[in-house]
């Protein structure tokens, strides 16, 4: 996938190291995809997989000196951001990237009111006025579909619900304007109808206001229901990319495989049969396997994933990290395998 | 709001005297004759009849008990056998003075101890971090009748900047206020920290971050408030502790405040003074008490809306 | 309460076996400071018990003759007014100052811990009384009402245990009880109880073996206050009274040479000090060691 002006983000080469007691944990490697203007990306995998922590790598929240973020290059609209020291970062977080994360419940400070914090980021980018401020915090509520916004401006986080509170969380997201914005699990802590309409409210922020949206999630039914396209991430690793309807059409990678099998159907004949699942367990980030990552768990595995595998395309905007989908000449000659 | 204070006030009362009785049960149970104990150079049998009837000590425990409480009410707390003079005068006489004591020590110990918490918080495990600790942990460890006289020897004797011991005049508290002030500023100071480490691992500070705070905004505007409820209560509760150590501070640098008084009290065995200061001092630290409690819920409006949903 | 994720540290060694002892006292020992103050107290403990045989002089031997002497080879520390060795008096001082550290705290620890596991799981009116009489003991500034004690039962060893004793268990109460609360809700009690047990048994058995690794902590913090409270007694004149040798009274007796001879004053004050520092010291490393979380 080339970058172009139609691309919003563009990530080349992201890894994410952390230094432990026993050495360096690399807890994302070579991590590439792009994010079209006004689409809605899709970041899936199990927890571990890596998702949250490119979303904290591409916000410049990973914990230093901890933790140690390099990339080839992150165009955000065209500018690198990876080159960007702190001060810089903090300029452009809220302003230009902007991140709304999993717990409402938590994620707001509970002794200041509502309006305060989600205002905050213009105080910070635009050095508006408390009036100023209370305004356009009052129209991102209408936008995000706060009801009775006006009586909530003053409110404190405890007085709202989960369901209010993330509307809130993505006002704050969107009140600069930001040209993208992560949505870290934004649902996963509420019920299922608050959970629809969030959802609801997304989409609808992407097709009225244009917002790129990075969508994290390891629900794939949320994939499905929001994403154009989607990226699946493994002990990370990203190990499949491809158009959403390709996705659940014609999944390459036995991982995806593997969740989209998993995934209890309602119209299934009931059988005797168990429940599907992958076997196995996501692997120790610190003692890898030799080779391709997800061999132990694999039922297609063979010889040559002892060689780790490289991304690679497999037509019309689908790539895979997959010996059974590399081009022929990739393969070693070793006779029958 | 008002509710919730008066429904404090109101649950206090009971405390109180709940209070008084354990204190008058304990100071009059004491096996001898209270007076005779007092005076025991001129003890002539009339004399001591006398002083007897004059405090009806000769009633029932119970109508003594009851009169005590009735008198007290009225802020007649008895009078001192030794020195005849009515116990609450000699209270709010002394008090004064040891309050400022206590204002002084407490202004010392939050000076001190709320920036050197917040500092070794922010620079977690360096040198300056260690430093503070230790100096804290010192303070809470020193008792203070040794930390008192460890500085009056060297900078009232040896050094001769300060003045050794009274109390006529402004330098005269700095001594004393050090001294009390150091162990409580060490409580604050731990407490801070470790209450303001414990903020920020919350969520909202990475979303404060994440809105592209720098991190002394981040700690000033989203850190601090919250990590300084739990220190503004325990500056409230610390009443109890300054005035223990008032007891002390006072014995050692003469000055004439309560704790004095009821040191005195108990060498010479003047149950009425003793009893009216104990008392006094308790009812100073249930007010401290109370005033931590309505803090806590001007502080937390998460504490209100507990109390509106209570009451 | 959530926290940010733990952002991948790497992940654990294979699992060793876990055994809840074990890895307290690995993680005790870790804590250097905690190890400095176990050794300390372990010699202070020895040097206490042994002071009959140690000390190099006779603490009760007057030579008015040695008054206020400095520090020398003869007497490490000097001499005090009565000419007495000051290292020797510390030595015996600090068998008072242990015993009077050690034996109330124990007894709060134990009375706080019943009526704490009574109020905390029976709760109703049971919990309100003694919750009640706790308030009220803790609104009781301590040295005060210990001095009140004193006042009453006469100044000796037996009455600070008790006086001690009566200003510590109110705190331990609290913490026991609501530690008695938490675990009251857990599923174990709830079986235990559809099963039928007795509620004399449930606490005993399931509930007070939890609240054991608490008390430990409570213990070795309890007896540095302990420790502290005695001194300031004697020093006050209602605590040990002479010719015992507490440390607080060596301080206060010799408050009156500090010009002349300061270490017969400040020494046992250093000793109390130590010994403070040294039981905060095992009892915050006991703390961290068994509740992690707990720690900054």
């Amino acid at each position: 996938m080339t970058a172009s002006s139609d691309t919003i983000l563009s990530v080349r080469g992201l890894r994410t190291e952390f230094k432990g007691d026993r050495g360096h944990v690399r807890v994302l490697d070579d991590v590439s995809f792009d994010v079209g203007r006004g689409k809605i990306v899709g970041l899936v995998g199990e927890s571990g997989s890596g998702k949250s922590m490119t979303a904290l790598s591409l916000m410049g929240l990973v914990p230093k000196p901890q933790g140690h973020v390099s990339a080839s290059s992150i165009l955000l609209d065209g500018t690198d951001i990876s080159r960007l020291d702190a001060a810089g970062m903090r300029r452009i977080r809220g302003r230009d990237i902007a991140m709304v994360f999993q717990e409402p419940m938590t994620s707001l400070n509970p002794v200041r009111r509502v309006w305060e914090q989600v205002g905050e980021p213009l105080a910070i980018h635009k050095g508006l006025g408390r009036r100023a401020i209370r305004a356009r915090v009052l129209e991102m509520f209408e936008l995000v579909g706060i009801p009775e916004p006006k009586t909530r401006l003053d409110a404190y986080p405890h007085e709202l619900s989960g369901g209010l509170r993330q509307r809130a969380m993505i006002a704050m997201g969107l009140i600069c304007e930001p040209k993208l914005l992560i949505a870290d699990e934004p649902t996963t802590a509420l019920d299922v109808t608050t959970q629809a309409q969030i959802l609801r409210l997304m989409r609808d922020l992407r097709d009225r206001v244009g917002t790129s949206i990075i969508m994290i999630t390891h629900d794939l039914g949320i994939i499905a229901e929001m994403c154009d396209e989607v990226n699946v991430m493994y002990a990370g690793q990203m190990v499949e990319q491809a158009d959403v309807f390709d996705l659940f059409e014609r999944p390459s990678h036995p991982y995806t495989r593997g969740l989209l099998a998993s995934i209890p159907r309602a119209t299934e004949p009931r059988t005797a049969r168990r429940m599907p699942s992958i076997p196995g367990m996501v692997p120790n980030l610190a003692k890898l396997p030799p080779g391709c990552r997800f061999s132990p768990r694999c039922g297609d595995v063979m010889p040559i994933c002892q060689r780790a595998p490289d991304l690679v395309g497999i037509g019309s905007g689908h790539a895979a990290r997959c010996w059974l989908h590399a081009p022929q000449d990739a393969l070693p000659q070793e006779g029958t395998s | 709001m008002l509710m919730f204070a008066l429904r404090r006030i109101l649950v206090s009362i009971p405390v109180l005297i709940g209070i008084t009785l354990i204190l008058f049960i304990m100071l009059n149970v004491v096996p001898g004759d209270p007076v005779a104990l007092m005076m025991k150079e001129h003890a002539s049998a009339e004399v001591i009849a006398r002083v007897r009837a004059q405090m009806h000590l000769d009633d029932p425990m119970i109508t003594r008990y009851f009169s005590f409480l009735w008198n007290a009410v009225q802020g007649d707390l008895g009078n001192s056998i030794k020195l005849n003079r009515p116990v609450t005068d000699l209270i709010l006489k002394a008090f004064p003075n040891t309050l400022m004591l206590a204002v002084c020590a407490a202004l010392v110990s939050w000076i001190i101890g709320i920036p050197a918490g917040i500092l070794s918080a922010v620079r977690r495990d360096s040198l300056l971090d260690r430093f503070f600790m230790g100096f804290s942990l010192l303070g809470v460890s020193m008792p203070i009748f040794w930390s008192a006289l460890l500085l009056q020897y060297v900078f009232a004797m040896k050094l001769k900047l300060l003045p050794v011991s009274g109390f006529y005049g402004w330098k005269y508290m700095i001594l004393p206020a050090i001294v009390l002030g150091w162990s409580s500023a060490g409580v604050i100071a731990r407490l801070t920290r470790s209450s303001l480490l414990e903020v920020m691992r919350h969520d909202y500070i990475r979303t404060a971050r994440a809105k592209g705070l720098r991190e002394t905004g981040v700690i000033s505007r989203h850190a601090l408030k919250n990590a300084l409820i739990p220190v503004v209560t325990i500056m409230a509760i610390q009443v109890a502790s300054l005035l223990s150590g008032a007891v002390i501070t006072e014995a050692i640098f003469s000055i004439p405040g309560v704790g004095r008084i009821t040191v005195n009290a108990i060498s010479s065995r003047d149950m009425p003074l003793l009893q009216g200061a104990v008392l006094f001092a308790t009812a100073l630290v249930i007010l401290g008490n109370l005033v931590a409690d309505i803090l806590y819920a001007v502080l937390d409006p998460r504490i209100r809306e507990q109390m509106k949903k209570a009451s | 309460m959530t926290h940010s994720p733990d952002i991948a540290a790497p992940a654990p060694e294979a699992i060793e076996e876990a055994s809840f002892l074990r890895d307290t006292l690995r993680a005790f020992r870790k804590n250097r400071m905690a190890m400095v103050g176990l050794v300390f107290v372990t010699v202070l403990v020895l040097a206490a018990a042994f002071a009959p045989w140690i000390s190099p002089h006779d603490p009760y031997r007057v030579a008015l003759d040695e008054q206020l002497l400095p520090s020398s080879t003869t007497y490490w520390l000097g001499t005090d007014n009565f000419g007495r060795d000051v290292l020797t008096r510390i030595l015996y001082g600090a068998r008072v100052s242990l015993v009077v550290g050690i034996v109330p705290s124990l007894i709060s620890l134990s009375i706080g811990t019943v009526l704490g596991i009574l109020s905390g799981y029976l709760g109703g009116k049971t919990d309100f009384a003694i919750m009640r009489l706790a308030d009220m003991m803790i609104a009781f500034p301590s040295l005060l009402l210990a001095m009140v004690v004193m006042y009453t039962l006469g100044a000796n060893l037996l009455n600070i245990f008790l006086a001690l004793a009566l200003v510590g268990w109110a705190s331990v109460a609290r913490v026991v009880r609501s530690q008695t609360l938490a675990l009251r809700e857990k599923e174990f009690i709830e079986a235990a109880r559809a099963n039928g047990t007795k509620r004399g048994v449930i606490m005993f058995r399931h509930i007070f073996p939890n609240v054991i690794p608490t008390l430990i902590v409570l213990f070795s913090l309890s007896i540095p206050e302990a420790i502290m409270w005695e001194s300031s007694l004697s020093f006050l004149g209602v605590g040990v009274q002479p010719p015992g040798a507490s440390w607080g009274l060596l301080v206060a007796k010799g408050k009156e040479y500090m010009f002349q001879a300061p270490a017969v004053a400040i020494a046992p004050g250093i000793a109390i000090l130590l010994t403070v520092l040294a039981f905060n010291f095992i009892g915050d490393g006991l703390r961290d060691a068994l509740d992690p979380s707990m720690k900054d």
